[in-house]
């Protein structure tokens, strides 16, 4: 019994393996089927601005689908080590500066949908959660964003995901520590603190790698399922970009000479909501058309970090002071981070 | 009489989640009572802190994702 079981865990890490493997062959290939597939196949000439736009669109979409598929089975299985019970459990009655490094660290790999943010939110605060601790965690979750950190390391190499990674996990520091500091529970609605959660939660279920393996591939199924529209069409906006807006037009109005290119770009992109997977090939057109990198990067993160959405949610347990105390000190951090990028490369 | 509750504000899992519930509810030929939590202070209440969740007879059986079918006729069995 024991030894037919080894031996199917053995079949199944060599067909996951021969999966990764053929993954790679197949990716490798993908530049070279791509001018292929615009010069000879199409009958583009590459350099035009039709063929560059076309050529973009068929190397990134399979390109940054595959990375997404990849990631998301990987992160899906990380994921099930992360209960945001387990979270809460690690997080309960932290001292602030500790606190506040250990929610912004899991942020990142704790389970988030903004949809549930309210009921995390009460599900900390309740059970001994510092505020600015909660707020650490909940301002890290959303903008340190997995998919985002690998199409970036994709896209544009490991230093520019290190730069994302850093300084995304500084904010969410900062900001909470922050927002603790400013003692501001009072402008917490008076219903939360007041909310019983004597209810147990959910036993905590003990998974084996199969079950592991299958939460990773009911995550591709639902994220992916999910994101791949946004992210086609944010190519095709991208290969938009790529191949009709001249190189270096972007300067002007987003490079590092034009000091209020930041603040605009967070300005536009805080109301704005898409999802990282989405709005990356637009970074990354942006970034190719002479676009200061931390001008982008401030970009990206409003977009995914904060939204209206979000504020619309979150009104309901926090007053109006607090909320705006929120986003004002986020909006803040993301600017300084632009600035900074700006101002060092 | 199994009391079934779908806690969630609304979102598209919550609906999947209340059909799942459902459909497993009827064809264990149960007789069950399904209501939908939407308000907030009430899913807090419970101690849920990953929507879409499932409570039954007042325990929480399911928090922050959509059970299959099969897995849900044992979580009502």
């Amino acid at each position: 019994m024991n030894q037919r079981r080894n031996l199917s865990a053995v079949a199944r890490a060599a067909a996951g393996l021969a999966a990764l493997a053929a993954w790679w062959l197949v990716y490798r290939q993908l530049a070279a089927v791509a001018g292929w597939a615009t010069s000879s196949l199409l009958g583009l000439r590459r350099e035009s601005s039709l063929g560059s736009a076309v050529e973009f669109f068929i190397y990134e979409t399979p390109k940054v689908l595959m990375l997404l598929v990849l990631v998301v089975f990987g992160v899906g299985i990380v994921r099930s080590y992360f209960t945001p019970e387990r979270t809460r459990a690690m997080l309960a009655g932290r001292r602030e500066s500790a606190g506040n490094v250990l929610a912004a660290l899991l942020g990142v790999v704790t389970p988030f949908c903004s949809c549930s943010a309210v009921p995390l939110f009460i599900g900390f605060v309740t059970t001994g959660v510092p505020l600015g601790v909660t707020f650490s965690f909940l301002i890290s979750a959303p903008m340190v964003n997995e998919i985002a950190l690998v199409l970036l390391f994709g896209l544009f190499g490991w230093r520019v995901a290190a730069l994302y990674l850093g300084t995304g996990l500084l904010i969410a520091l900062v900001a909470g520590w922050i927002i603790g500091r400013l003692k501001l529970e009072r402008h917490v609605e008076d219903w939360v603190y007041a909310t019983k959660t004597d209810a147990a939660a959910p036993a905590e279920e003990r998974l084996d790698l199969a079950a592991r393996m299958a939460a990773g591939r009911a995550a591709v199924r639902d994220i992916v399922g999910r994101v791949w529209l946004y992210v086609v069409l944010g190519i095709a906006v991208g290969a938009g970009i790529h191949g009709y807006v001249p190189t270096n037009a972007m300067a002007a109005i987003m490079g590092k000479g034009a000091w209020w290119s930041v603040p605009l770009a967070v300005l536009i992109g805080v109301p704005m909501y898409s999802n990282a997977a989405g709005i990356i090939p637009i970074v990354q057109a942006l970034l190719g058309k002479g676009a200061a990198l931390g001008t982008v990067l401030a970009f990206m993160m409003s977009v995914i970090g904060l939204s209206l959405p979000e504020a619309i949610i979150l009104r309901k347990v926090l007053k109006p002071p607090l909320l705006l105390v929120f986003f004002g000190v986020v909006a803040v951090g993301i600017m300084a981070v632009g600035f900074l990028f700006n101002w060092l490369l | 009489m199994k009391k079934i509750q779908i806690l969630g504000t609304g979102c598209a899992k919550c609906q999947k989640l209340a059909a799942v519930a459902d459909e497993a509810a009827k064809a264990l030929g149960l007789a069950y009572e399904l209501e939908k939590v939407t308000a907030l202070e009430r899913i807090a209440g419970f101690g849920v802190m990953f929507t879409p969740a499932l409570v039954v007879d007042g325990t929480v059986k399911v928090a922050g994702k959509v059970p299959s079918l099969e897995e849900m006729k044992k979580l009502l069995a």
